[in-house]
């Protein structure tokens, strides 16, 4: 098993295009050395991008966030600018695993892994993040919710990596939550997670939303009929109704010992619900 | 294929050591270096066994790789003593009676120094949230939790 820690993006994907035989991206390693030590995965190379600069940045662009797909989630939670702007990002991916865990797991990793559970996952949908990508044929972007398109699987082609993320430049008064649900207060695969991100106006009327679901199918969510339902009220009784309906149409769960369908479906339309009242106050109060 | 050249600081020392690809920083520690004060528990990163100090990040050592850690920093529970002089951490959880078999104690103790030295006045909730990755079959937590405050309250009256 080889082992490189390229210092170029360049220099990462001519590894992963030219490998012979299953070649893996290191980021934050908290799912892949599991997986290797599983034998789930065997893989012939590794390459680790931690030591590629773009990747383990946090910068401001065009008046958003550009954050590299191998900083850690302990970094996320330092950055006092970023939490203020996208809250819920930041508590999505801090709800990944331990205190240990966060001093390693990324967002990238968390995308790439392929788990329709990721925790980070629905609330980068729901911020409307793109993901910037690189390979043989150069750059390219991607809304994350196109990145992953099943379980285990992504939408990257061979020997492309994800190498950060914008968070857009958003308007006054927005803000974002994310809430998941699991049947022990820490360190849990979501059952269901749920990220809103929403925009209001003085009068406190919401001008723009988007709503991201995860674990209720098999790949993270973006519901949009979720934010129609809500753009134009105040959040109202009537409102969280139709936002509950809207969440509810669109979950395809497992059913398994961590969940009924049944549950998962309710469970998401509570979470939806709440996680958009909280993002409304916060919005409102920025 | 050839092994890993890696060259780490541990506990202090310059260290030099050669390991394979899917070595973990655990095996290099415990079986290369002979630091066995880091316990292998699940091997997975879920009971925090393994918990140490990596470039000044509090991380499980079963899911770093050895050829991760090549010009960076690692601190283990071996350090944690100065010579025959225990750290306060250690003094409270002897007295406290914090540990029972010891396996996860060497983890838990890393990780709460990693804690204190961040948050001299943790709630009682942020200790228990910050070592939810350690986990303790004997104690029950109750002793671990007193034992760190008490620690925490020491260390804040100097």
């Amino acid at each position: 098993m080889r082992y490189e820690a390229p210092n170029s993006v360049e220099g990462a994907v001519a590894l992963l295009a030219g490998a012979t035989g299953d070649a893996r991206v290191l980021a934050g390693g908290t799912d892949l050395l599991v997986q290797m030590r599983a034998d789930i995965v065997d893989p012939v190379l590794i390459v680790d991008i931690k030591k590629i600069p773009e990747t383990r940045a946090i910068t401001e662009e065009r008046g958003g966030w550009r954050i590299g797909a191998a900083v850690t989630g302990a970094e996320l939670k330092e950055h006092p600018k970023l939490k203020k702007a996208w809250p819920g990002v930041i508590e999505a991916a801090n709800l990944i695993g331990s205190t240990q865990v966060q001093g390693r797991a990324t967002m990238g990793g968390n995308l790439c892994n392929g788990s329709p559970a990721a925790d980070s996952v629905p609330a980068l949908i729901a911020a409307g993040a793109v993901a910037t990508l690189a390979g043989p044929k150069g750059k390219r972007d991607l809304p994350v919710e196109d990145v992953m398109l099943g379980p285990r699987k992504l939408a990257l082609e061979k020997g492309e990596i994800v190498v950060s993320f914008l968070l857009p430049a958003r308007p006054l008064r927005s803000s974002d939550a994310y809430l998941r649900f699991i049947p022990r207060t820490e360190m849990d695969i979501a059952v269901v997670g749920a990220g809103v991100s929403l925009t209001v106006d003085g009068g406190g009327i919401v001008t723009a939303a988007r709503v991201g679901l995860g674990a209720v199918a098999a790949r993270v969510l973006l519901v949009s009929e979720a934010a129609q339902a809500i753009v134009g009220s105040r959040l109202d009784e009537a409102a969280q109704r139709r936002l509950e309906a809207a969440a509810k149409a669109v979950c395809r769960p497992i059913d398994d010992k961590r969940g009924t369908v049944d549950f998962r479906v309710d469970v998401a339309a509570v979470l939806t619900r709440r996680a958009a009242l909280i993002a409304y106050d916060r919005a409102r109060s920025n | 294929m050839a092994k890993h050249h890696i060259q780490a600081h541990v506990n202090g020392d310059e260290v030099e050591f050669l390991c394979e690809t899917e070595d973990t920083l655990l095996d290099v520690l415990r079986d290369t270096l002979h630091l066995t004060g880091s316990k292998e528990g699940c091997a997975s990163g879920d009971c925090g066994a393994c918990s140490v100090m990596l470039d000044g990040r509090l991380v499980c050592s079963c899911l770093v790789l050895g050829c991760e850690v090549n010009g960076g920093k690692v601190e283990t529970i071996e350090g944690m003593a100065e010579g025959e002089e225990l750290h306060p951490l250690q003094r409270k959880f002897l007295e406290h009676a914090a540990l029972q078999c010891g396996i996860c104690t060497p983890g838990v103790l890393v990780a709460s120094k990693a804690l204190l030295e961040r948050n001299n006045n943790p709630t009682e909730t942020e200790v228990r949230y910050w070592l939810a990755g350690n986990l303790c079959r004997c104690t029950g937590y109750d002793k671990i939790v007193s034992a760190v405050m008490d620690t925490a309250a020491a260390m804040r009256k100097g």
